[in-house]
């Protein structure tokens, strides 16, 4: 066979079981997108109704996603060894091992909000329950719309993730001073006014994760970094 | 006219502009108008056919021995149109090293010596041979030996061999057609580390199929397609994210 030719057919061979290593890794992302997303869910549904064994249960399920994150972190430098790939699926590799990383981290941070809702000594009032279950749908509504934004490479919804930050933060600011005029109010609470900043802490983390993630996707599918850029560049690059 | 994006620090040696090559009324280069910097390595990657290797013989113009060939447009050798330049003068300048190391049937010492015996050259042919297959790193392996012919060096040896032939002349840009397709990894490994050592003295082209060594080596890379220019820019960014669709998928695999 003629010699260029053969390299040409190398070529297209191993870019067809790359693309298998590619989507295999894509759904498995997915799987521990929604791991970590019903984690969070649990993790704050404890706040209302306290229930150690529920949280024992979230806290030993994080070994699962510890696994996969492995597995998955495994794959990706076995695709990066054996395949050596460039330009769109470099940046797909990338993107992953960074999302997998941030996905993680949000479950750890789950863990630890189911911790400190079953150290909770009260009930929690409604004033300070209704703005967390509030915080925490919009950030499990920043995850989907983070891992749709992935599996579709869509930048526009995965800019709007990055956007949506910036209502956690103002609810993270306004947490802390309804917490502080809390504890003043109820000096005999103080031990779950500490837990409950720790947990709006972790809600505020949790949605810096997820807004990463929205960075990685622009990356991933436009080439062009945001991280740490103020003014983000409009999308569509490859428009040939 | 494509410059490479962030190399407006460096000079362009070669320049063409508009310049289209055609065999027997066919088009094989379409238009291409570029700049290449001075003293760094750019690599011309591209399917079989693109016309990559046509475009490079164009620049000393090796393509003159083929009759059929024609060239519309301009090829610049630091401004001047090396078209009505001496073409022995613009290979003196502009040296090349093909795909199948072709030493001469002769020793190793009248290989190097080879060009500038031919042109006059005044100096000590004993220093020019030692200072040349030195800079070809051959100086150790042949030092013992340069009165032996030099087909009878190994593959990898001769591909240098031959370098050190293009350097004897002192150019300064040298041509390099696919100089490793015909070596194993271990002879590769050692010309391409020796291509990054004359990036410092010299301008490099170099055509290559493997898109890995284009990515390893070169500073800056050209993108051919079915006889266009696609795309051209600093290496990192074509094998990150390059901004054409169609580089994006040849450098993938996807086609090609």
């Amino acid at each position: 066979m003629d010699e260029l030719l053969e390299t040409a057919l190398i070529g297209e061979i191993m870019s067809k079981h790359m693309q298998g290593s590619l989507s295999d890794l894509k759904k498995k992302l997915l799987t521990m997108g929604g791991m970590v997303e019903e984690a969070v869910e649990r993790a704050v549904q404890l706040l209302r109704e306290p229930d150690v064994d529920e949280a024992d249960h979230i806290i030993t399920g994080d070994r699962a996603i510890d696994e996969l994150e492995l597995e998955i972190d495994d794959e990706c430098l076995k695709v990066l060894a054996l395949y050596q790939p460039v330009a769109e699926d470099l940046r797909f590799v990338s993107t992953v091992m960074k999302i997998n990383n941030d996905l993680e981290r949000v479950a750890d941070l789950a863990v630890n909000t189911a911790r400190r809702a079953r150290d909770l000594k009260k009930p929690l009032r409604p004033e300070l329950s209704e703005p967390i279950q509030l915080a925490t749908k919009r950030i499990i509504k920043m995850l989907r719309n983070g891992l749709n934004a992935f599996v579709e490479r869509d930048p526009i919804t995965a800019r709007k993730v990055i956007q949506a930050d910036d209502a956690i933060d103002r609810y993270h600011s306004k947490m802390i001073k309804k917490l502080i005029s809390y504890m003043t109010r109820h000096p005999g609470n103080i031990e779950d006014g500490v837990q409950l900043l720790w947990v709006s802490r972790n809600l505020e983390r949790i949605a810096d994760h997820i807004t990463n993630m929205g960075e990685d996707i622009v990356y991933m599918v436009e080439g062009e970094t945001i991280r740490h850029r103020k003014d983000q560049t409009p999308p569509g690059r490859l428009t040939m | 006219m494509v410059t490479p994006q962030s190399s407006t620090s460096a000079k362009p040696v070669l320049m063409t502009q508009d310049v289209t090559i055609s065999y027997g009324g066919r088009s094989a280069v379409k238009q291409v108008s570029a700049e290449i910097p001075e003293k760094s390595i750019t690599a011309i990657i591209g399917p079989s056919g693109c016309g990559k290797s046509t475009y490079l013989r164009a620049f000393n113009r090796m393509n003159d021995f083929i009759d059929s060939c024609e060239l519309k447009g301009q090829v610049l050798y630091k401004g001047e149109d090396v078209y009505r330049m001496d073409p022995v003068d613009v290979r003196r300048r502009i040296g090349m090293v093909f795909q199948k190391p072709n030493p001469f049937p002769g020793s190793i010492y009248k290989n190097v010596i080879w060009g500038p015996s031919i042109n006059g050259y005044q100096g000590d042919y004993d220093q020019l041979v030692e200072r040349c297959l030195t800079k070809a790193a051959l100086w150790d392996e042949v030092k013992d030996k340069l009165g032996e012919s030099g087909l009878a060096l190994s593959g990898g040896q001769q591909q240098r061999l031959c370098i050190a032939r293009a350097i004897a002349m002192d150019p300064e840009v040298i041509l390099f057609d696919e100089p490793c397709s015909a070596l194993d990894p271990a002879s590769t490994a050692k010309i391409e580390e020796l291509i990054l050592e004359l990036k410092k003295n010299y301008t490099i082209l170099i055509v290559t199929h493997n898109m890995q060594q284009a990515a390893r080596l070169s500073d800056y890379t050209a993108f051919f397609c079915q006889g266009r220019l696609v795309e051209f820019g600093p290496t990192k960014g074509i094998f990150t994210a390059p901004k054409m669709r169609e580089t994006e998928d040849y450098v993938t695999g996807r086609f090609g």
